[in-house]
């Protein structure tokens, strides 16, 4: 098998008459270790992107492609690498959990199914060396029932059982917006080692551009099923180009005596009905021209390292489909940026 | 922004919330005060299993088995809700006290329109209208939240996160109540969306002229949104103060990480968590709470539990060193 880790091409998912993602074109490169962030609103399609890729949904039209191969049609052992290579934390660090088994069963578990150790002694050195990489201590977690473990200790080893399968990419939904916020800087500083230190490369999806910028290398902030901006954290949060990343960036409440957030004087806009066509932030756009109603903007590449789907930024190239990868950094490039 | 009137609306008197448990008693609120004025906004923050959601219910006397209250007075408007018996208090719930529940998705009833939920908080309460009049409170309410009057005939499904949560807004408010509490209104929801919400709630309150008790963790929108603020750690009000001493001048150590917890966007890889976990209830550190995660604990921490001491106007702290 050849090419990228994973490719999607011209990926599009649709739900009854519902786009929940729209013609996206990404690489996702194992030698190129990164986390990249995929910021987005509630319905964004950053969760359906996170199920393409890991292989739970079919897409509706278009093809994901596993190290060259079309993923709808990999064999018994190409599935099986799969499966190690890209590994999934979810949202919930309850709901993954059976109550009465101990936590060991979830790590033990994929040890016996891959046969990753050949004795039971390697898999419990394995198993506590995992522990250790996200930052937990193993004789505080084995022989432990889930209800005895805090959220933040439940999601590491959710990280850990991960880590374990010594994976190329991990795809991460929303993995700390259930943990209280004083445990999300532990939690996120151990995937941001697992990039660091092991190489593994990391699709972080989230709501919290907050938590994005402090831990990611690139951003895809998502809009209505299509990216409305992408590039490097540092450029995209600093000077956003993108309309909807400006409002984003200007709509998170900050720790400060300013109180210039709220705007509950004057009329009260309703909520907007979206437009079909044209461009999907039309009705909230500031800078709306006539030809934003006409059709959706394709990504233009503004920057060596960013691109806005916005026609604001007309004058620039056009990204073509398929290189979106060229416009991200890679965890190394960041480091020595 | 609120007028400073010394009313008191909502009184909580040494409230106290316990949990059985076979190893003992669990104390999820622990001699809890507080004073709410008129037209005020109130936060508690604090994190997951420091007691602000129990109080909240508690204050609505709404602490299911194996919790029950068990000391302190709740007093709405001159009137003790420990006092009135179970009809007298499921009136006064929404009537009196509305809730905003955390998580509008969950809260509505899928299978029917929005406009028969609401029409359901006005015939619970004994509200008679007619057909015509009911139709048009419930436009009214609605474009009091920013709806459209047609939202009234949709099923919650058919809505955004950002709308349902509207919608539950303007079924706390259809009965006009004197305090709405807000239970993490906003934490599903993304920060676009959370400044209508909340600049709704922020009409809401002016129109109605009641206070909000803002519950939630998000050092950010308490800083933007509420007057006073009160920091809740291990079943105990550890800090209250106005907004702009908290921010200032945080007298707990706990108000400091906690503000310090949130991810700045300013310096990339500079978020800090807490050190250590949220104590278990059952298993309280001697002394204060907190000492075995505080940077400026000593022996006197570890030894004597901080009483709750007045350090100024409308601002209290249970720290020995505050």
């Amino acid at each position: 098998m050849t090419g990228p880790l994973l490719e999607a091409r011209h990926v599009t998912k649709r739900y009854g008459a519902m786009t929940a993602l729209s013609d996206l074109s990404m690489t996702i490169d194992a030698e190129r270790p990164a986390i990249t962030a995929v910021v987005g609103e509630s319905g964004s399609g950053k969760t359906t992107l996170a199920r393409i890729i890991l292989g739970l949904t079919p897409p509706s039209a278009g093809t994901v492609f596993y190290r060259g191969q079309d993923m709808a049609r990999l064999s018994g052992t190409q599935k099986r690498a799969f499966r190690r290579d890209v590994q999934a934390v979810f949202q919930d660090p309850y709901e993954v959990y059976n109550p009465f088994y101990r936590v060991d069963h979830v790590l033990t578990t994929p040890v016996k199914k891959f046969g990753l150790a050949s004795s039971r002694a390697e898999a419990r050195t394995m198993i506590e060396g995992a522990l250790r990489a996200v930052g937990l201590r193993p004789e505080e977690i084995l022989g432990r029932f889930p209800h005895q473990l805090s959220g933040g200790q439940r999601q590491r080893i959710m990280v850990a059982r991960a880590v374990l399968m010594k994976p190329k990419l991990i795809v991460a939904d929303e993995p700390v917006s259930m943990v209280d916020a004083s445990l999300r800087a532990t939690i996120l500083g151990s995937l941001r080692k697992l990039t660091d230190e092991m190489g593994i490369s990391i699709i972080y999806i989230t709501h919290d551009l907050a938590t994005a910028y402090q831990v990611s290398d690139n951003i895809l902030v998502m809009y209505r099923a299509c990216i409305a901006e992408a590039g490097e954290v540092e450029r995209v949060v600093k000077h956003p180009q993108h309309p909807y990343t400006q409002l984003l960036i200007s709509s998170i409440p900050k720790v400060s005596i300013a109180r210039d957030w709220l705007d509950d004087e004057g009329e009260q806009k309703l909520a907007a009905i979206p437009s079909p066509d044209g461009c999907r932030f039309l009705e909230r756009c500031p800078v709306a021209m006539a030809r934003c109603a006409a059709s959706l903007p394709p990504l233009y590449r503004t920057e060596a390292h960013r691109a806005a789907a916005c026609y604001q930024y007309a004058d620039s190239p056009e990204l073509p489909a398929g290189t979106l990868n060229e416009v991200l950094v890679t965890g190394q490039e960041h480091v020595g940026a | 922004m609120s007028a400073i009137l010394a009313v008191p609306i909502l009184q909580v008197r040494g409230l106290r919330v316990e949990f059985a448990h076979p190893l003992g008693a669990v104390h999820a609120v622990d001699d809890v005060s507080f004073t709410l004025e008129a037209n005020e906004r109130l936060g508690l923050a604090g994190e997951s299993g420091s007691g602000k959601s129990t109080m909240a219910l508690a204050i609505l006397r709404m602490i299911k088995p194996p919790g029950r209250i068990v000391g302190g007075r709740v007093t709405l408007d001159g009137v003790e809700l420990s006092a009135l018996d179970h009809e007298g208090m499921r009136r006064l719930r929404l009537a009196g006290i509305a809730m905003v529940p955390q998580g509008s998705m969950n809260s509505l009833n899928p299978v029917m329109r929005i406009k028969a939920q609401l029409a359901d908080a006005f015939r619970d309460h004994g509200v008679q209208l007619s057909s015509a009049d009911l139709d048009a409170r419930i436009a009214e309410l609605l474009s009091t939240v920013g709806l459209r009057a047609e939202v009234a005939n949709l099923y919650p499904h058919e809505l955004s996160g950002g709308m349902k949560q509207r919608a539950c807004i303007a079924i706390a408010i259809c009965l006009r109540p004197k305090v709405i509490i807000a239970d993490e209104p906003t934490s599903a929801l993304d920060v676009v969306v959370q400044r209508q919400v909340m600049e709704t709630l922020a009409r809401v309150q002016r129109a109605l002229g009641c206070a909000i008790i803002l519950v939630g963790h998000d050092m950010g929108l308490m800083a933007q949104f509420v007057d006073r603020l009160g920091v809740m750690y291990a079943g105990r009000l550890v800090e209250v103060a106005p907004i702009g001493e908290i921010i200032t001048r945080p007298r707990h150590p706990y108000t400091q990480a906690l503000i310090s917890s949130l991810p700045s966007l300013e310096a990339r890889g500079t978020m800090q968590g807490i050190p250590g976990l949220a104590p278990l209830l059952r298993d309280l550190p001697p002394g204060c709470a907190f000492h075995p995660r505080c940077a400026r604990a000593e022996a006197r921490c570890r030894a004597e539990k901080p009483a709750v001491r007045d350090l100024g106007p409308g601002q209290q702290a249970a720290c020995h060193f505050a």
